[in-house]
């Protein structure tokens, strides 16, 4: 407590942070991007390992061989598909049923907010439907779950085929411990919400579904299944989840293991894992590889099937098989019998998965960094905001002096900006879905765009709007003003991007990134021109577009500006409609949120 | 001053009234910072249900509120909210009432004092204005009415706004100086919820303050008026306690009501500190550790008594505060009745040395309660560590604001006799440092 108490030291510690400010601020922020870019340097990663006890010392044989039925069944599907034009129901129940399976199905049906263009839907309608095999062995309080979409044209007719072939063989297994439910969902990620809302009655999309006739128990793991070809090269790994939630560490291990045991190569973000970690080239794949995962995570929508299960505490995850250019091809077979041993070692489980971790980055599918390792390179730009509110040394009298004011026009000019600016925001968050049909009449423009447009125009509008206002109701800003507006704008943006970054790591780094240097070195006696551009440079919309331009160079499909600048309309148009339909929180966040307390610092620019 | 108060009480009961028709009502309900095991309304509706049915409310481990209260709702379950709402209300009116009376008191004090010459010449600085203490009063109403600490208590319908108003009821009466309404309100709120016991102490002292009558064991004008006080106390608890005897016909209510707030058998999670460190300790060490936790609650009585016997107002802020850190269910409501006296100390600004490191740590805090549920209830990736290391860090900010605005007043007092500018022996500037 001494630092506490004794005034003379406290009085040195705040000399030396007030006369050091900015250079421990510059130091700071330099130590974060550094640290961050050096998570990806394989010393300072961890191997990754099995914890789970059930999953790691028992030892089960793989012996599914029906790939060919499985391929001749997906021959089948694919020509019910293409008659039906959309999910062959009465097919998909007859051969369920077929293979011994209690056989179920459920109707859903979605209007969607505006047209989604990029999947060409709107009045979404259709059906899934999912087989039971009950477990011989336990009392069925259990089940696992192995998903395959049943996607539009020609793709993951394999899948389905596999799923199918993986039923029969099952079948004929005595040691289930756990139900295990085939489930073939219509329309992706919409069917899976429709199903997994009916199977824990919940509705907080509002779905309209009907419900479910058959359950099994409570689902401890799911896998969802996407397979195109006949023979794959590879098979990918997804993890990202629904609002950047990840699943176990565990069920990555578990997955890595099989890859190992049965000589299938694995990879993570569709990169291949190397290792010639002490080379430039194989830094760099590490942290193209990590890069990719923080900006899968940051955009908070589920990047597979399996994304949707983790908000009902349901670890999955997704596997994808490739088809590339290689010379060393996997039948079906093998992907069965990978899946065959992930579930038995599932099925084995005695508790959820909880032993691993569920806050991690994937520099490869064998290294990992945990929370420990990349907190610090967050907590590094949180430090810098919490040294800037410290840093105009009288902030503190500021403050007080304010609030001592009898007849409290000091907090009024806080107020007016603060309140202005969350009105705003929330103008972004509710006008572009509910005027689309108002900018259609009076625009030539279709549903999608007037939203997405609509949405742009609020942004920049905002500008225009606060620091205008602000001058008409309390007149002239004083010196003070701006100063507890700065105030209370850096420990707002503090507590913010904190509690992101607990949640979904990846958004509170990449927006601490963008905000946190020009917010805290903001103040009214700056070059205008100047600094309102950067400002706009480093503001959270720009900030999204560029993480469209980063992500396209990372996957490998650089684009032109004009391309980027319609994926990133696209990227807005998904976000608001991965909001309505599935719940993610990133758009409300982003404007109802950041955006306002990114306008008070525009505020402060401006203050006169 | 009753115009902008008014406004402020329309203020307030129109955001209060707002929230309960709105559907974060019912999200306010569930939230474990909001409500406690002891006060929660779903656990109210449960024992009225039972008492309805002719059960005892407290045959089930459901219920742990006095009986009095319960017959209270008994009769006024279709006007919770109005009830809830008034209750704010009127502690806010008492706390603006006492606030007023204090600083009328402190005034005259300080007047007398100037008068008869008793401040050194550099002190003038530090005395206080009428200018200044005008808006006091006010702004403690609004510190509390306004405070989303308050609001989330009313909207979840905690009866902790209950056991607030009755405590600000009894702030009220002492400072008034109506000794016989302070003992009863002071042995009811002991009836809700055992810990205002401590708060005995200062009101006494007030008492013998305001009675000229000086604190020393030999005098028996000092007994006298102890014995006195301490009668009407203890009478009207007894009498009190007997009344909810003959409303339930048995002494159910002594062992689930305050043998369930002493022995702590509910370890829901909360914002205090009992729940993790006893759900973690081994069973045989459980007694032990209880008396230790329980002990501390109440121990501070006697060194602070000591300390602040000339200030007994002070020490009811203490007091209350000291209770709502360290009591075995605490819950926000509680943290926002010491926090409403906040502004009544505003002058001592200048020598508080953490408020802001401790408004920072506050502000964050309750921020990341929710976040750390979500994470450990929904998403399951957290654990229950994380939300205890928050706790944690919430009970050290509160710890750290009494004890720095404890350091602010005795260092107030200190400079009002000693002067401004202190020298040392050898004429430098000297400081104080709090061992």
């Amino acid at each position: 407590m001494g630092l506490l108490s004794d005034p003379n030291r406290r009085k040195a510690l705040t000399n030396l942070l007030t006369r050091l400010n900015a250079p421990i601020c510059m130091v700071c922020y330099l130590a974060a991007i550094v640290w961050f870019m050096g998570l990806a340097f394989e010393p300072f990663t961890l191997r990754t390992y099995m914890s789970e006890n059930a999953m790691g010392s028992t030892m089960v044989e793989e012996r599914f061989s029906s790939g060919e039925r499985a391929l001749s069944l997906a021959k089948e599907f694919d020509a019910h598909k293409t008659k039906a034009g959309g999910m062959p129901v009465e097919w998909l129940v007859k051969a369920m049923q077929a293979r011994g399976l209690e056989v179920f199905t459920q109707s859903f049906s979605r209007k969607l907010p505006f047209p989604d263009e990029n999947k060409e839907r709107y009045m979404v309608r259709g059906t899934n439907v999912y087989g039971i095999l009950r477990a011989p062995r336990a009392p069925r309080t259990e089940a696992l779950v192995i998903t395959a979409p049943c996607s539009p044209g020609n793709s993951n007719n394999q899948a389905v085929g596999l799923l199918l072939a993986l039923a029969q063989y099952f079948r004929n297994q005595i040691f289930w411990a756990k139900d295990i439910i085939f489930l073939v969902n219509e329309h992706d990620l919409i069917g899976m919400q429709a199903w997994l809302e009916g199977y824990h009655h919940t509705n907080i999309t509002g779905m309209e579904y009907s419900p479910l006739q058959g359950r099994a128990g409570s689902i401890q793991a799911a896998l969802s299944l996407e397979l195109s070809s006949d023979v794959i090269t590879s098979l990918d790994l997804i993890l990202e989840g629904l609002n950047g939630q990840l699943p176990n560490l565990d069920l990555a291990n578990l997955f890595y293991a099989f890859c190992q045991k049965l000589g299938v190569l694995c990879t993570i973000q569709g990169k291949l894992q190397r290792n010639d970690w002490d080379t430039a080239e194989g830094y760099t794949h590490a942290a193209q590889t990590m890069m990719l995962m923080v900006l899968k995570q940051a955009c908070g929508r589920s990047w597979g099937d399996h994304g949707l299960f983790l908000r009902y505490h349901i670890e999955a995850a997704s596997i994808r098989g490739i088809n590339g250019f290689r010379h060393y091809k996997m039948d079906v077979a093998t992907i069965g019998r990978l899946l065959e041993g992930m579930v038995r070692k599932l099925n084995n489980l005695l508790e959820r998965l909880h032993q691993s971790y569920f806050f991690y980055l994937l520099p490869s599918l064998s290294r990992f960094v945990s929370i420990g390792y990349y907190m610090p390179a967050f907590g590094l730009l949180a430090v810098i905001l919490l040294l800037r509110v410290s840093f105009p040394g009288l902030m503190l009298h500021v403050c007080f002096s304010v609030s001592l004011q009898p007849s409290g026009p000091g907090v009024l000019t806080v107020l007016t900006p603060v309140v202005i600016s969350h009105l705003t925001g929330v103008a972004l968050y509710l006008l572009p879905v509910h005027l689309q049909e108002m900018a259609v009449e009076h625009f030539p423009v279709s549903e999608t765009e007037a939203v997405v447009l609509t949405a742009v125009a609020i942004y920049t509008a905002g500008l225009a709007l606060p620091h205008n206002t602000q001058r008409l109701l309390s007149g002239e800003g004083t010196e003070q003003g701006w100063k507890v507006l700065k105030l209370t704008a850096l420990l707002y943006l503090a507590v913010l991007l904190g509690c992101t970054a607990l949640i979904n790591f990846s958004l509170g780094f990449v927006l601490a990134v963008t905000l946190v240097p020009i917010t805290a070195s903001m103040t009214p006696h700056m070059p205008k021109a100047l600094s309102a551009l950067a400002m706009v440079l480093l503001s959270p919309a720009f900030t999204i577009l560029y993480c469209v331009f980063i992500y396209q160079e990372l996957i490998e499909a650089p684009v032109s500006v004009s391309e980027g600048w319609m994926l990133f309309l696209s990227v807005i148009s998904q976000g608001i409609l991965d909001h309505a339909l599935y719940g993610s929180l990133v758009y409300p966040l982003l404007a109802l949120f950041v955006y306002p307390c990114w306008l008070m610092f525009w505020n402060i620019l401006f203050w006169s | 001053m009753a115009a902008p108060l008014t406004l402020l009480l329309i203020v307030a009961v129109t955001i209060r009234a707002v929230l309960f028709r709105s559907s974060l009502a019912e999200l306010i309900l569930e939230r474990v910072e909001v409500v406690s095991p002891l006060n929660a309304w779903k656990r109210v509706v449960e024992g009225l249900a039972l008492l309805d049915l002719g059960v005892s409310p407290y045959s089930g481990d459901v219920f742990h509120e006095t009986p009095l209260m319960i017959y209270l709702f008994h009769f006024m379950v279709d006007y919770a909210e109005i009830v809830f709402m008034i209750a704010d209300g009127l502690t806010a009116v008492a706390l603006y009432l006492s606030i007023q009376t204090y600083n009328k008191n402190v005034f005259r004090k300080q007047k007398y004092a100037l008068e008869s010459d008793r401040y050194p010449a550099d002190c003038l600085e530090l005395l206080r204005s009428p200018k200044e203490m005008f808006y006091i009063p006010l702004k403690v109403a609004m510190f509390y009415l306004l405070n989303p600490f308050t609001i989330l208590s009313c909207v979840a319908k905690s009866t902790c706004g209950l056991n607030n108003a009755i405590i600000a009821l009894f702030i009220l009466c002492t400072l008034k100086g109506s000794a016989l309404l302070s003992g009863i309100l002071l042995a009811l709120a002991t009836y809700q919820s055992i810990y205002p016991l401590t708060l005995f102490a200062p009101a006494l002292l007030f008492f013998l303050q305001r009675l000229y009558i000086p604190v020393n064991l030999r005098r028996s004008s000092f007994w006298f008026f102890t014995l006195q006080y301490a009668f009407i106390y203890v009478g009207s608890l007894v009498v009190i306690t007997g009344l909810s005897f003959f409303l339930l016909g048995s002494w159910d209510f002594i062992p689930s009501v305050y043998g369930f707030i002493f022995s702590v058998p509910d370890l829901t999670p909360n914002i205090g500190l009992f729940w993790y460190f006893f759900a973690e300790m081994f069973e045989h060490f459980r007694l032990f550790f209880i008396c230790v936790f329980q002990i501390n609650v109440f121990f501070y009585t006697i060194p602070l008594s000591i300390k602040l016997k000339e200030h007994p107002v002070f020490l009811i802020f203490m007091q209350i505060a000291i209770i709502s850190i360290f009591k075995s269910y605490p819950t926000v409501g509680d943290v926002a009745l010491y926090m409403a006296f906040l502004p009544a100390w505003s002058h001592l600004y200048r020598f508080l040395r953490n408020i802001f490191l401790v408004s920072c740590v506050l502000l964050a805090c309750s921020a990341l309660f929710p976040v750390l549920w979500h994470l450990w209830i929904y998403a399951g990736s957290a654990n229950s560590n994380f939300y205890y290391a928050i706790t944690l860090l919430f009970n050290f900010g509160q710890i750290l604001l009494v004890s720095d605005y404890f350091y602010a007043y005795l260092r107030r007092e200190h400079h009002l006799t000693h002067g401004l500018y202190l020298k040392k022996k050898d004429g430098t500037e000297a400081t104080l440092v709090l061992k």
